[in-house]
């Protein structure tokens, strides 16, 4: 089979891939402590499940997936953990996230381990498997894959297994599938099996032959109806969108499910963890990660989670003018904050670099429209009109060219004659849409709660008005019966005023009031007929109780009384005089 | 430098303006061939004009001056005003031309990148509105080096003795202002400008210029779209008219190998900064150029357009970008 599509765009920078490729992947050797972050995936952070202190085996599990947008965490080797604290992630931004820090013990004992056999389980319970063993998608993006592997709809699916590894550099799955071609595609059978699949295809770069080659070798070998597909090398040959498209002519929009459009892909270093998850049952602790750049020795390693990058470069060699760490290819990889970051689950390459390797850019320049980041575009976006708008903070018109379509390959940077960083102002545009959006969001929120409360208390305000309004009227007409009222009824005076302020104000405000007081008198206007009744009950509850405080005193209370009377008066008399001293 | 990408392609805007100017020399070669050596004089009058200008005025607006120097953008700019000006036109004439290209259409709009109208063109239409007489006089073949010195320099213009008008001029004057009705035949056959197919030598020169046109765009610094949309569009126009009338409007072949048809279709309608970049929006904005540039020949008061044209077109570039975007990934349905 052929090339039959292509996708638009791309460049051919220099690959840099044989330098890692000359020999076999390498176990890298056990550090002297690991640090292993909770979060190393989309969605939820996992929850801590060991204290420090506490002995674990390799592949235990030390996080528990956070819901199903999740993906669990294992301790990479036997040993103690010291501490469960924020550590520095591999991250440009040197934060520092919660993370499991272990002394392995060297025994690198497992845990006892316990196989499946994917055909006697159902899907969920294969997805609960694979999301507690913590299996991402490992080209990079870290997407739970128990998320991805759930059969199409009613579209006929296919199954793209991403082999491309267009980003220069970056070799590990090119030797993964030189040496592991047979477990790839095993996984490979469970992803079928599991989207219902009727077509798999593998796409490869044609500078990985031998990769091909054993790809090729290994679907005869299972006998498996999958096809290796040969696609020029043209970076990002192998973004998931251009892979699917070059395979199968299928554009999937941004935002949308692929699965959607009858298609999901994985990268081959997922279907192998998948293998090693459900056919082995070893959960995700280790992947093979490339060391190169300014080194020594390049290579690609089998590395557990957790080992700092700083122990691989001196496995590789790094050379003395090393003075930066990268993760990931030079297109689309993160410089990290010191180089002893832990390795996780995302690390598919770890770069020495140094100014001779990447050099500073020259100075940037204006913008002269020239369009060569429009030709090497892979989305087909306007990159130059995006600059534009990006850098007059335009950002409604950045997004009305799709700013969130651009996938940040940095074709159009890198080809730009004015060095311009452009992704940085498209990530600049899409950090702000986001932040303004959280604001929005939040204002949104605010004002949701604020209405709501008013209303509420509108509610409550009406529902005792009109509480109040039934007694009244009730009221009203024990007082039509009784002649002259001898007493205020029982249950009214502390709520005589309110009562009276609340039915005026009912008036205004609603007719439940009369709804609700269907007892009342059939005068003209019903409404205006409680109220007044409330407020000459008011009233009379009022000449009612005023007296009623100083009556029936004895004696002793009247003389005391008196005594505080005048006691007032000295005091009123004092203040007055002191007043008019102060005055003069 | 923080953020991806950490390579880059080794491009620069001065590489691209290097190559423009090397794809320029095929035609100047045959511009010198075949009416001396007065164009370089000026070539290189202009460029140091432009440069001093450009300094300046960066030095004022409080910009780098040396990397925008060696932008070279300056130069192409120089260049293009003096292949469109007569190649004795008196030195004031080169240098306030280019310095009102550089300073005001370019500089004074905010610099490389900024200027909505094409520099160049700008200069040349202010100029032919100001001094026709001397926008209008090519020499002939034979004038030596000293007697094009002594024009630049200021000398006194003796009309008959060093001018030959140009093919489109010729045919011009022939038409409007013979006595008696002439063909357009009749003024070729009449007029010594007029060679193989176009004006005598310019064809060549047309053919210098189409060879470093093609060379830009097999070194992608420009698209197909706008040279073919501009020639196509004069070819076009140009021959509709001639087929309604034979006689009174000159063929095809003779616009696209006369003026500047070559020059315009590689290098001018092609200026990336003042025109559009969507590959629609490149072909309205050249098959518009196109036409106004033949009306203007035809009937208008001048004896080319293309710099009106383009000047014009200029003013609708942003709008046949926003209006002819092309469709995102994902999104061609929509």
């Amino acid at each position: 089979m052929g090339k039959p599509f292509d996708f638009h765009g791309g460049v051919k920078p220099q690959t840099n891939k044989a330098q890692s490729t000359r020999e076999a992947i390498a176990v890298a050797s056990l550090p002297s402590q690991m640090v292993v972050p909770l979060h190393q995936s989309i969605g939820g952070t996992p929850h801590p499940l060991v204290q420090a202190g506490e002995r674990v085996l390799k592949g235990q599990r030390i996080g528990a997936a956070d819901g199903n947008v999740s993906a669990a965490v294992h301790a990479p080797t036997s040993g103690t953990v010291i501490a469960v604290e924020p550590r520095v992630m591999a991250h440009t931004s040197g934060l520092a996230m919660l993370s499991v820090v272990i002394e392995p013990d060297g025994e690198d004992a497992w845990l006892p381990l316990s196989p499946s056999n994917y055909h006697s389980l159902q899907g969920d319970e294969i997805r609960d498997l694979l999301r507690d063993a913590g299996v991402v998608g490992l080209g990079g993006a870290v997407f739970p894959s128990h998320l991805k592997l759930k059969a199409g709809k009613d579209k006929r699916m296919t199954l793209v297994l991403n082999g491309a590894e267009c980003e220069p550099y970056i070799t590990c799955d090119d030797m993964l599938m030189r040496e592991r071609a047979q477990d790839i595609l095993r996984g490979g059978q469970i992803m079928r099996h599991m989207l219902g699949a009727d077509t798999v295809l593998i796409g490869i770069e044609d500078n990985k032959p031998e990769a091909a080659a054993a790809m090729r070798a290994a679907v005869a070998a299972l006998g498996e109806d999958m096809q290796v597909v040969v696609v020029p090398t043209r970076y990002p040959a192998g973004g998931a969108k251009q892979l699917i498209r070059s395979l199968t002519g299928i554009e999937v929009p941004h935002g949308k499910r692929s699965t959607d459009y009858g298609v999901q892909c994985f990268n081959v270093g997922t279907a192998y963890a998948i293998h090693e998850t459900i056919n082995l049952g070893r959960p995700l602790i280790s992947r093979i990660v490339t060391v190169s750049g300014n080194v020594e020795r390049p290579r690609n390693y089998e590395v557990l989670f957790g080992t700092p990058m700083s122990h691989l470069l001196r496995l590789a060699g790094a050379k003395p003018d090393t003075d930066r760490t990268v993760m990931g290819g030079p297109m689309m990889g993160y410089l990290m904050p010191k180089p002893d970051v832990p390795v996780v689950k995302a690390t598919n390459c770890v770069i020495a670099g140094s100014r001779a390797l990447f050099p500073p850019p020259p100075p940037e320049m204006p913008c002269i429209r020239c369009t060569a980041c429009v030709d090497v575009c892979p989305a087909d976006l306007q990159p130059h009109e995006m600059y534009w708008f990006a850098r007059a903070k335009n950002f409604g018109k950045t997004q009305e060219y799709h700013v969130f379509d651009c996938i940040e390959c940095g074709c159009c940077a890198y080809v730009c004659p004015s060095h311009i960083p452009l992704v940085d102002y498209y990530r600049f545009a899409k950090t702000e849409i986001w932040a303004r959006e959280r604001n929005k969001d939040a204002a949104d929120q605010a004002r949701e709660r604020f209405e709501f409360r008013t209303l509420r208390e509108q509610r409550e305000k009406e529902e005792k008005a009109a509480k109040l309004a039934v007694k009244a009227a009730a009221g009203r007409q024990t007082a039509e019966k009784r002649v002259v009222p001898p007493a205020p009824p029982p249950a009214a005076p502390a709520d005589a005023r309110p009562a009276a302020v609340a039915a005026a104000r009912a008036e205004g405000a609603l007719a439940v009031t009369a709804d609700a007081a269907p007892g009342a008198a059939p005068s003209p206007d019903p409404k205006k007929a409680l109220i007044e009744a409330a407020i000459e009950r008011a009233r009379q509850q009022r000449e009612a109780i005023a007296p009623k405080n100083t009556e029936n005193l004895t004696a002793a209370q009247k003389a005391e009384i008196v005594e505080i009377e005048a006691r007032r008066a000295k005091i009123r008399e004092r203040a007055r005089t002191h007043d008019e001293d102060a005055r003069q | 430098m923080n953020n991806s990408p950490y390579i880059r392609k080794p491009a620069s805007i001065q590489t691209v303006m290097l190559k423009v100017l090397l794809a320029l020399l095929p035609g100047v070669a045959a511009y010198v061939w075949f009416f001396g050596v007065g164009v370089l004089i000026n070539l290189v009058l202009a460029s140091l004009a432009a440069l001093l200008g450009e300094a300046l005025m960066l030095k004022a607006r409080g910009r780098p001056v040396g990397i925008f120097l060696a932008d070279l953008s300056a130069v192409v700019t120089a260049w293009l005003v003096v292949l469109t000006f007569p190649p004795i036109a008196p030195w004031w004439l080169t240098v306030s031309a280019t310095l009102f290209a550089i300073v005001v259409v370019k500089q004074l709009y905010g610099g490389l990148g900024q200027n909505p109208f094409n520099p160049a063109m700008a200069g040349y239409a202010i100029m032919i509105v100001a001094f026709p007489a001397l926008m209008s006089q090519w020499p002939h073949g034979g004038l030596g080096l000293a007697a094009q010195l002594d024009l630049i320099a200021g000398g006194l213009r003796d009309l008959d003795a060093i001018t030959g008008a140009t093919p489109l001029d010729a045919l011009r004057t022939g038409l409007r202002e013979s006595a008696t009705p002439t063909t357009v035949q009749q003024v070729i056959a009449g007029s010594p400008a007029f060679g193989l197919v176009g004006g005598k030598g310019w064809e060549w020169i047309a053919a210098g210029y189409l060879l470093g046109g093609l060379w830009l765009w097999q070194q992608r610094i420009i698209t197909w779209h706008l040279p073919l949309a501009f020639l196509a569009g004069i070819a076009i126009v140009s021959g509709a008219l001639w087929a309604i009338d034979p006689g009174a409007f000159a063929s095809p072949l003779l616009h696209l190998v006369a003026g500047g048809t070559m020059l315009g279709a590689f290098f001018i309608v092609t200026d990336p900064v003042s025109g559009p970049t969507t590959p629609r929006g490149k072909l309205y904005f050249a098959a518009g150029a196109a036409l106004i540039t033949v009306v203007i020949r035809a009937f208008g008061a001048y004896p080319d357009g293309i710099a009106f044209a383009v000047l014009l077109m200029n003013i609708c570039a942003p709008l046949l970008d926003m209006k002819n975007q092309p469709p995102v990934f994902g999104h061609k349905d929509d």
